[in-house]
């Protein structure tokens, strides 16, 4: 158990941006939610999932929508409140604490905003390890865990209880609800035990998101280079080192879909990755190889700073550093790799290991 | 009778003038010290460049100026105005007041009268809920005599204006025309926290900018002048005196831009990438069709995140007064401290004690200057290096900039430009522009009037081309507004940006028109 304050927030915040692997919603608007609420209701208590007992229940806070939305129309703050106390109603017990359901982009910062208005400690565990676009997208839904009861609730007092025949059904309902409510609700589902928790979530990630921001944020003052020590902290690999060259973007059924092509430099000189994303980025590739594709995580990092570059900040002529990070074994499983693999975003590749094709490419 | 035309332009280092003729022809130009008021250096440039163009001063018929006496409220945090900020959008965005994100100083400064009220609209154009007019009456007898500003910021106002309309109205009914209201509408894009800082930095500056407008015209007048005064904006084009000061912020970064504009006149040339090398940095931004490119990230003023339009720059530490620093072992480093303004004087070819990277130009014969036998003595091998790291500086700046591989015209302007070389990686040919020392200033001089327009559209309802025509006659409407002439008015820009996960095909459209200043302003005058 540790407190949560404004520094360690920002650090997360930070690694919350990289984690989401170029979507997931700037967590910008997220960190000012859980900074106000940190001034004006004090620290945040973060547990370990052991901390937490195993008949406790537990519940993710999260937004729902367009995060174009939320940037302009702002929670008001209550809604995650009214969501979880409806939950409650509903559910007949109290609430022992919240965690990210989602600890890549806005998404990660949703839970310490409401924690800290309710005094709920924050579980250091989430249920993607990254950031990924749709509600059954998470390590809970692997283990047959249901989203609903669900609750989803508007800045104006509305709120829907749902509870559904399965996730494709919550999906469809939340997501018809939230345009109604204005395209951007917060959500109280996938409320679980705390024995639950330490099975199906990934633990310890927002302490891996505070030490990201930290390490990034304190390499100068080190003198250190910031993205080797990110790899190291992440136990990743440099997938490439290039300079963006093309950049095509269009939005379709309601992702930003693309491609970015980056032109090698120094030791990938000559070469040319090709990036393919969908809110996320998802396919890394050159010419002769695949360097690393979904579930695994691929983060765009500025060169000099280190600092992750989203899908909508590529732009041509940045110098970046393309990384490769394994996901969570979870994801590596024939459920998992069915529900956020390649194949299930469209691209006609089997799954390999980013540990795997990095080898080959070394003996090669 | 002639009719001309005074253009300056006020930099970090040094105030630039011009005088220009009817056909835009240089008569006259200079270049002085910018002082710590920024006034006296404007009245100083002023002053002489009207003494040495000699012509009859009734014909100097326009006076544009680009000014940083704006930037430097915001970022100095004084002679700021007092004001109130007033958010329509509650119950929704209380989980982020107002100022939340911006350093602790300017909140303390501009946070004092802070109200959160209900109202707003949707992204599709519904009421979130009716707007609390009884609580906006309240506030405004309450800010009577507090305040000589407010700021008013309604969620999704881009979309729909009414409520920060209707609480216009209510304030000027109680408060009279003494206080000056900015609405957010009217400065800013999307994105509620960054157009909400923006307004809120332009309704304090309100003041700054009366100061400047009337000290200015008070100089002219001293000079026997009765010009039509404009100021320039930073997207290069002009506004009347009326409209800069009630959108003071539009001034920001107006300098880069007139520098852009100017290498634009100067070089005939309507896509390029400009290189404007000073005596501390270089900033190389993007000509589109005459205009410079925009920036599509938000965008820090004193700290503050907005996400108003502000030319896409690339500011890299090498200016003619950069100083370069040889170790025994061969190694050096380039800047980025400069000697700035006193390189006259600090220089070593001018008998200074600070080697720079103009005496390494001289040392190598790339610039005649000065006096050469003082750097005579120099390593030129190791100084062939530091050269070719400068130009390589440059180069990367420029590669940044691009939108794709192929190699683009570059126009070198600014004093210090005279540095760089005839050839430069990825530039299909590098042009100089007469008169390149003072671009910025002739940029002010020759500036258009525009108007833009940004807002959100549902296509579903209305269709695209519907749209796209709507915004069109609006953009058009607020350069007519702006003062230009109706006639000459041309769409110079188009954006339509398809918004993620919104239903009903929400698309952003963001349309800007541009003309010559309305004949009626000149007829009026001759």
């Amino acid at each position: 158990m540790r407190k949560i304050g404004v520094q360690e927030i920002e650090d997360i915040a930070v690694g919350a941006a990289l984690l989401g692997t170029g979507g997931g919603g700037d967590p910008y608007i997220g960190k000012l939610m859980a900074i106000q609420a940190i001034e004006e209701y004090g620290e945040i208590t973060l547990l370990d999932a052991d901390e937490v007992p195993d008949d406790a229940l537990v519940v993710p806070s999260s937004m729902m929508g367009a995060p174009t939305v939320m940037l302009e129309k702002a929670p008001s703050g209550e809604e995650a409140l009214v969501a979880f106390r409806n939950l409650e109603a509903y559910l007949g017990e109290k609430i022992y604490a919240t965690f990210p359901i989602e600890a890549g982009g806005v998404n990660s910062m949703l839970p310490f905003a409401l924690a800290a208005r309710l005094g709920l400690p924050v579980v250091d565990a989430d249920g993607m390890g990254r950031a990924f676009p749709e509600l059954q997208m998470v390590t809970f839904y692997l283990d047959g865990i249901p989203a609903t009861p669900a609750i989803l609730a508007d800045e104006k007092g509305n709120t829907v209880l749902l509870s559904t025949i399965d996730n494709v059904w919550t999906e469809r309902i939340a997501r018809a609800a939230t345009v109604q409510m204005g395209g951007s609700a917060m959500t109280a589902m996938y409320s679980m035990r705390g024995r639950n928790l330490k099975e199906s979530g990934i633990q310890n990630i927002l302490k891996l998101e505070e030490e990201i921001g930290r390490t990034i944020r304190l390499a100068k003052e080190n003198n250190v280079n910031p993205v080797r020590e990110v790899i190291k902290k992440v136990k990743g690999y440099q997938l490439f080192h290039g300079k963006v060259n093309d950049i095509n973007r269009k939005t379709e059924s309601g992702f930003a879909k693309g491609t970015a092509t980056f032109e090698g430099m120094q030791e990938n000189k000559g070469e040319t990755l090709t990036l393919r994303f969908q809110n996320e980025h998802l396919l890394a590739r050159t010419e002769q190889r695949l360097l690393c594709v979904t579930p695994d995580l691929i983060a765009v990092l500025d060169a000099e700073t280190g600092l992750p570059i989203t899908t909508e900040g590529i732009r041509y002529g940045a110098r970046c550093i393309v990384i490769g990070i394994p996901c969570h074994p979870k994801w590596r499983t024939e459920k998992g790799i069915a529900t956020v693999g390649p194949k299930y975003f469209g691209y006609h590749v089997d799954y390999v290991p980013v540990e795997k094709l990095v080898k080959e490419g070394v003996r090669s | 009778m002639g009719i001309y035309r005074v253009g300056i332009d006020v930099g970090g280092t040094h105030t630039d003038a011009v005088l220009l003729d009817e056909n835009n022809t240089v008569i006259a130009e200079t270049k002085s010290p910018t002082t710590e008021d920024v006034a006296t250096g404007i009245y100083n440039a002023m002053h002489k460049i009207i003494k040495d163009a000699n012509v009859p001063r009734d014909q100097i018929k326009y006076a544009m100026l680009g000014t940083t006496h704006c930037t430097n409220a915001i970022v100095e945090r004084k002679r700021l105005n007092k004001i109130a900020v007033v958010r329509i959008g509650a119950p929704a965005t209380l989980a982020v007041k107002p100022l939340i994100g911006v350093p602790k100083d300017l909140r303390e400064a501009l946070g004092k009268h802070v109200y959160l009220v209900r109202g707003g609209h949707e992204f599709d154009g519904r009421e979130i809920t009716a707007l609390d007019t009884d609580y906006l009456y309240k506030i405004a007898n309450e800010i009577k005599g507090k305040v000589d500003s407010i700021a008013i910021t309604s969620v999704f106002s881009p979309v729909s204006q009414t409520h920060e309309h209707k609480a216009s109205e209510i304030f000027t009914e109680v408060l009279g025309d003494q206080v000056s209201i900015s609405l957010s509408s009217e400065i800013g894009s999307v994105g509620l926290l960054e157009r909400e800082n923006a307004t809120i930095l332009n309704a304090s500056v309100v003041n700054v900018a009366k100061t400047a407008a009337d000290g200015f015209i008070k100089a002219l007048k001293s000079e026997g002048i009765e010009a039509n005064v404009f100021f320039g904006q930073n997207d290069g084009t002009l506004m009347s005196v009326d409209y800069a000061v009630k959108y003071p912020i539009f001034t920001v970064a107006c300098g880069p831009t007139n520098s852009l504009r100017g290498a634009s006149y100067l070089s005939n040339l309507s896509d390029a990438i400009v290189v404007d090398v000073g005596g501390t940095t270089s900033d190389v931004g993007v000509l589109v069709q005459s205009f410079p490119r925009e920036s599509s990230l938000a965008v820090e003023i004193g700290g503050a995140r907005t996400n108003f339009r502000m030319p896409d720059l690339i500011s890299i530490g090498l200016g003619g007064g950069t100083i370069v620093r040889i170790q025994e072992d061969g190694q050096f480093t380039i800047g980025p401290d400069s000697v700035g303004y006193r390189l006259p004087e600090k220089g070593l070819v001018f008998g200074g004690d600070t080697l720079t990277t103009t005496d390494v130009a001289v040392a190598l014969g790339k610039v005649k200057l000065g006096d050469a036998s003082k750097v005579a003595h120099l390593n030129k091998e190791i100084l062939n290096k530091v050269y070719d790291r400068m130009v390589e500086m440059v180069e990367e700046a420029i590669d940044k900039m691009k939108t794709s591989p192929a190699p683009v015209p570059v126009i070198l302007v600014g004093g210090g430009s005279i540095l760089l070389p005839d050839v430069l990686k990825g530039a299909s040919a590098v042009i100089r522009p007469e008169h390149s020392g003072v671009a910025n200033a002739i940029g002010s001089a020759i500036s258009q009037v525009s108007g833009q327009i940004e807002k959100i559209y549902v296509l579903d309802e209305i269709g695209r081309e519907q749209a796209l025509e709507s915004a069109k006659s609006q953009a058009m409407s607020e350069a007519i507004k702006a003062g230009a002439d109706p006639d000459s008015l041309v769409v110079v820009d188009i954006e339509d940006i398809p918004l993620a996960y919104l239903p009903g095909n929400a698309t952003r459209i963001r349309v800007k028109a541009a003309g010559e200043l309305a004949r009626s302003n000149k007829e009026q005058l001759a």
